[in-house]
């Protein structure tokens, strides 16, 4: 083992084998040490009260500088913050790392949400393509009805949409779980790794094509299966978990979970083969 | 990219010129590299509008050839000659630019491909529309610029279509630029976003049953497509949903008649469509925005599904 005593924070970590990456530029990568109070503030973020709430009307603003005003009043410890007149606008609250109330009064364009980190959110209106993708933590729900691609490559938190969902709802999903209300599109679960989705309405064809691994639920009829998709036992554990998740997305709660059917990775397409290409092509 | 609107008012008419222009500017970021308006506006019915060109836009960026202003004059008045000799009568003329014109035509005979094609038997004339209501006008630039050339902000009418154009595989000209006429039906425009990747041979096949094509864009093989439909006998609906099957690639396109607009989704859902309905007012464009240009209050809007296809009345 590396003398660990003669060794600088930054090494010591790399020594230890916690990581071999070595980072150089602006990075958010932090070293954890109890010791040091600088490190439970996480980049990015304000102390906010949820009780300090304003409106925010962002009718003529464009949407760089509804973001920008919406990170200044975090910082000046709104916890609670009402979008007015969102008028359909693309990109607006993209990038929130904070806890924070958050409510749309109105409709969102494309990306609505993308990349945040922990709030809760509401849109009472209609969100566009890409809605909440990335999303790390937090949960967004929407009022009304959803574009393609909802809710993709996103790593944790709870999407929720009371409506109806475009094409490639959960692309790439990575984690946390996605809740539909009604129906949603074509390709939906496409090459998802992780993460649950919950649709209780129908789906389109090609449910849950090259997925990874994860779990698609669905209530409704379901147009077609995607490559290397197939059915699974819905369990006691799995309806515990629905009920549980429904209830909380105050969402279907008392649809009848039994008869949900489960989908899940098939795990036989070539990226399960254990063989190096080389070894395959000698099999072969 | 490119970025596609279009509306329909069912029991009224309305100023569907500005409303289709707002609609497009607020979709310029997918594309303004040409801009193009299908107008269908109140007429009597009784005489034809045909919309030609005799020339190309060669400023703006455009990837035309310039040519000598006297060679429009010169191929207007092959066009005048033929249209007497065809027995269409002229009763109104506008020379909008020099290279673009609008002529109000009394013409008895219902078949159009005899005299389409006569009339573009003329090297560089391009009939960009013909119908009893509908008016074609496509140029190079955004919505407003197209819309303020061509004084298109008071038209009246029941619905239109229209495209914001970022050009990819064909060239920054009018003949490339949408919406196409579904040549020769009177009154038949389409508008398409996306990539069609059967073109040729689709184009190759039509060709070889006599349909015509003005440009090389995929687009224009849309209407063309239908057009071969509703020829053999299929009504609009029909066709829209053939071409589901029959065009590969991915595409959101609308085709628009004297009295109806239809929509039509590939079944990848690839290309965007964001839709309003109500009783009297249908909305549609690739992003909610175009939408919010006309209804800026709190409305409910939906994506259609993949291989949607939808048609409205007036």
């Amino acid at each position: 083992m590396a003398n660990l005593k003669n060794v600088t924070k930054k090494t010591k970590a790399q020594a230890m084998g916690m990581h071999s990456e070595v980072l150089t530029g602006r990075t958010q990568q932090k070293f954890f040490n109890p010791d040091e109070a600088e490190n439970f503030y996480y980049f990015g973020t304000y102390d906010v009260d949820f009780n300090k709430r304003t409106d925010l009307d962002v009718k003529n603003m464009t949407a760089a500088e509804a973001n920008k005003e919406l990170d200044n009043l975090m910082s000046q410890g709104y916890g609670t913050i009402v979008i007015k007149n969102p008028q359909g606008k693309h990109s607006l609250g993209v990038g929130i790392l904070n806890k924070l109330n958050l409510i749309f009064e109105g409709s969102l364009g494309y990306f609505g949400m993308g990349s945040s980190d922990g709030p809760i959110v509401r849109i009472n209106g209609r969100v566009g393509w890409s809605c909440a993708e990335n999303l790390m933590a937090g949960k967004v729900v929407i009022e009304k009805n959803a574009g393609s691609c909802f809710g993709a490559a996103i790593r944790g938190g709870d999407l929720i949409c009371k409506g109806s969902v475009g094409a490639r709802t959960g692309i790439d999903m990575k984690g946390g779980t996605i809740i539909i209300g009604g129906d949603a599109g074509a390709f939906t679960g496409f090459m998802m790794q992780r993460g649950r989705i919950i649709i209780l309405g129908d789906v389109g064809i090609n449910l849950g094509d090259s997925m990874y691994d994860g779990t698609i639920f669905v209530g409704g009829e379901i147009g077609s299966y995607g490559s290397d998709a197939v059915d699974s036992k819905l369990t006691q554990s799995d309806q515990d978990w629905l009920r549980r998740k429904l209830r909380v997305a105050e969402i279907g709660e008392n649809f009848d979970v039994s008869k949900m059917k489960k989908i899940v990775a098939g795990k036989k397409l070539w990226n399960y083969d254990n063989l190096e290409p080389a070894e395959k092509k000698g099999a072969i | 990219m490119c970025g596609i609107a279009g509306l329909i008012h069912r029991g009224k008419s309305s100023n569907v010129g500005h409303e289709l222009q707002g609609m497009l500017q607020a979709l310029k970021h997918r594309g303004e590299d040409s801009t193009g308006y299908a107008l269908y506006g109140d007429t009597d019915g009784k005489n034809f509008i045909m919309r030609f060109k005799v020339g190309e836009n060669v400023g703006e960026g455009s990837t035309s050839v310039a040519e000598d202003v006297s060679v429009y004059d010169e191929r207007k008045k092959i066009v005048d000659s033929y249209l007497a000799e065809m027995g269409a009568k002229i009763i109104k003329e506008e020379r909008i630019l020099p290279y673009s014109l609008r002529y109000e035509i009394e013409y008895n005979k219902k078949d159009l491909l005899e005299f389409s094609q006569k009339i573009e038997s003329i090297p560089g004339v391009e009939i960009l529309s013909m119908g009893k209501s509908l008016e074609v006008i496509k140029d190079l630039g955004n919505a407003k610029m197209v819309c303020d050339r061509y004084n298109l902000d008071k038209l009246v009418g029941t619905h239109a279509i229209g495209h914001a154009r970022m050009a990819t595989e064909s060239g920054v000209d009018i003949k490339s630029a949408h919406p196409f006429w579904g040549y020769p039906f009177s009154d038949v425009s389409v508008v398409h976003n996306g990539q069609l990747t059967n073109y040729w041979n689709n184009r190759r096949a039509l060709e070889n049953k006599g349909m015509r094509f003005m440009s090389e864009c995929d687009s224009e093989l849309i209407a063309v497509y239908l057009a071969e439909k509703m020829r053999d006998g299929a009504s609009l609906e029909e066709g829209m949903k053939e071409s589901l099957t029959g065009l590969d690639g991915v595409f959101t396109y609308f085709v628009a008649t004297k009295d109806s607009l239809g929509m039509a989704k590939d079944t990848m859902a690839a290309k965007p469509l964001v839709l309003y309905e109500s009783d009297d007012l249908v909305a549609m464009g690739s992003e909610e925005i175009a939408i919010r240009s006309i209804l800026p209050q709190e409305i409910d809007t939906y994506d259609p599904f993949d291989g949607e296809v939808k048609v409205w009345q007036i």
